[in-house]
């Protein structure tokens, strides 16, 4: 193969990650399940942020209504995380799981990513 | 080691004793405050265990090699420290293990300079002991709450760098000696926008004249603040702030924390526990994260017979102060077995660690609320190493590809993608319950289809082996496979 370009710009919103899981191809709604799966069995809860895209670097974004604190349902977790991207449309939602014993997120991936203007 | 005086209460007979008179204690009940030691000895010819155990016992407390009369005006039988147990080494009939206790009065608080000047001071040159290794120490709580310990620990780590659910990936910039510093600072940037989260000054970089490091210091973090911008995500060069006195030490750290790095590095053991010790308080003060590298730890850690275990640098430097440190990789290029190798990495991440002799691991070590660092692997490791380190470190690690980024055909960037896509489908595919080892080609195979960099990597070092054997194994009485 030959020498490929590495295409990344400043310029092209595109080129902006998000962390965990951004460099794969984006992941269908089952592969999401399978991860909020290994969420509910490490016992974490789920919270639902969102953000508009030039302030996807803040350390805080949006907290959608409370943390989902012992909701284990996957299909009820992705509901929200989709009544939140209804309410915000043009942000970027994601599921991060809070791990309370260590005081961290042990999980975290952007389910709906806000299309590039 | 004959005997001629004898000092009972109150009298005092010049001379030489035998030490196990004094420094032999098997009843001895070890309390929660002492200090444990456990070294392995290869006594002199003729010498007895009780008698070699008791002299290391004796030389690395209050003893002398002669009586002398103001023992006599202290309470020596409290301030001693005391061989309290002699074990066989499986497999190793040349030496023993010798267990010592050492009460809590004898160390300042918060120095393990001073902790190690006793336990690894002139015993090792004793002539009594034809070897002598430090394998563990047992340092207890109460001596651990007199020490600073890592600047920020792991989980402030993650949020400083805004990094959850995955291991951390670094990448050593090389080659190590001879860019200039924009040069370097280019090899930097196309490392950190390819994906990666750092970079890493070589530990041999400090000023030199081809790259004086106020220069390099500058344009790496241009690199940094560029690669920042381009991909939205925290990025961290480790600038290496080790030089030949402390004062400059701190000046580079001041410099840098200026120019807004997030973190700086620092070299342990050649630099010496009490610059290490200055740095990570500084670093506490000033909110910058300690990368700590190990130079010169080989020397000291590999030979069987003599020297200092790994692991108790490991637990001095936790104690010192430090948020990354080097571990090894089990797969890559470097020594160190599975099982010890995850022992040290308990000793790096958790808050109490059991004794686990399987591990090489001789006493419980309780850190209590003291914050734990990330283990570094790092050293001949490339994609196919992916599946393996993620499964064996889990998250709480920084996984660090030096060639394994900068040799990709088609330079660091797309290295670092292709790194970066295999951590992440090595992380989603642990997630979704799949042995990363066995599955370890169909895992990074499928990632590879929307990656052609990582395709690009796979094909690169599909060869690649390194397996040597280890010579500094655990005493575990088996041959070798």
């Amino acid at each position: 193969m030959d020498i490929q370009d590495y295409p990344s710009r400043m310029g092209d919103p595109a080129s902006r990650r998000f962390e965990a899981f951004s460099y794969l191809a984006p992941m269908d709604e089952a592969e999401v399940k399978t991860q909020l799966d290994y969420v509910a069995r490490r016992g974490w809860d789920c919270m639902i942020e969102h953000i508009e895209p030039e302030r996807a670097g803040d350390d805080y974004w949006y907290m959608w209504k409370l943390p989902l604190f012992g909701e284990r349902d996957v299909d009820e977790i992705l509901k929200e995380a989709e009544a939140c991207r209804l309410a915000n449309p043009g942000h970027h939602v994601r599921i991060s799981a809070i791990d309370r014993v260590r005081q961290t997120n042990g999980f975290s991936l952007v389910v709906y990513r806000a299309p590039a203007d | 080691m004959t005997s001629h005086g004898d000092n009972r209460p109150g009298t005092y007979k010049a001379g030489v004793k035998e030490y196990r008179e004094t420094y032999w204690e098997p009843d001895y009940q070890v309390k929660d405050t002492d200090l444990l030691a456990c070294f392995k000895i290869v006594p002199q010819q003729g010498v007895p265990r009780e008698e070699a155990a008791a002299a290391v016992a004796a030389e690395s407390s209050t003893g002398t090699w002669t009586t002398v009369w103001t023992d006599l005006l202290t309470n020596l039988d409290y301030y001693k420290g005391r061989a309290y147990r002699i074990e066989d080494v499986p497999g190793d009939e040349t030496a023993f293990y010798a267990f010592v206790a050492y009460p809590i009065d004898l160390f300042e608080e918060g120095s393990v300079v001073n902790v190690i000047t006793s336990l690894a001071g002139n015993v090792f040159g004793f002539k009594a002991v034809r070897g002598l290794r430090l394998e563990d120490i047992r340092f207890p709580l109460h001596y651990v709450m007199t020490c600073g310990g890592p600047p920020h620990g792991i989980q402030v780590e993650r949020d400083i760098l805004n990094k959850y659910g995955r291991p951390l990936l670094g990448c050593t910039i090389k080659p190590k000696l001879g860019l200039s510093a924009k040069n370097y600072g280019r090899a930097v940037y196309e490392c950190l926008r390819g994906g990666l989260d750092f970079t890493k000054d070589d530990e041999n970089i400090n000023s030199q004249p081809f790259m004086r490091w106020k220069h390099r210091f500058d344009f790496v973090m241009e690199a940094v603040h560029k690669a920042e911008a381009e991909t939205g995500e925290r990025k961290g060069h480790y600038l290496n702030v080790t030089s030949g006195t402390v004062e400059e030490m701190l000046k580079r750290a001041e410099y840098a924390k200026s120019l807004g790095s997030r973190i700086i590095m620092h070299d342990f053991f050649t630099a010496g526990f009490t610059a290490n010790t200055t740095l990570a308080n500084w670093c506490r003060e000033n909110g910058v994260l300690l990368h700590i590298h190990r130079a010169m730890h080989a020397v000291v850690d590999r030979n069987p017979h003599h020297g200092i275990h790994f692991r108790v640098l490991t637990k001095m430097l936790r104690l010192s102060g430090g948020d990354h440190m080097h571990s090894g990789t089990v797969v890559g290029k470097l020594e160190g077995d599975r099982a010890a190798t995850l022992g040290w990495v308990d000793i790096m991440r958790e808050r109490f660690i059991k004794e686990d002799r399987s591990r090489g691991i001789f006493f419980d070590q309780d850190f209590g609320p003291m914050p734990g660092l990330l283990p570094v692997a790092s050293g001949g490791i490339h994609v196919w190493h992916m599946p393996a380190l993620v499964s064996i470190f889990g998250d709480d690690a920084c996984l660090q590809f030096g060639g394994g980024t900068l040799g990709h055909p088609w330079g660091n960037a797309a290295g670092a993608a292709a790194n970066r896509v295999a951590c992440e489908a090595c992380v989603q595919a642990r997630n979704e319950g799949r042995d990363l080892e066995k599955e370890a080609r169909d895992i990074l195979g499928r990632a590879a289809k929307s990656s052609p960099e990582l395709a690009m990597a796979m094909e690169t070092w599909k060869e690649v082996k390194f397996e040597f054997d280890t010579v500094d194994k655990l005493d575990t009485g088996l041959a070798a496979a």
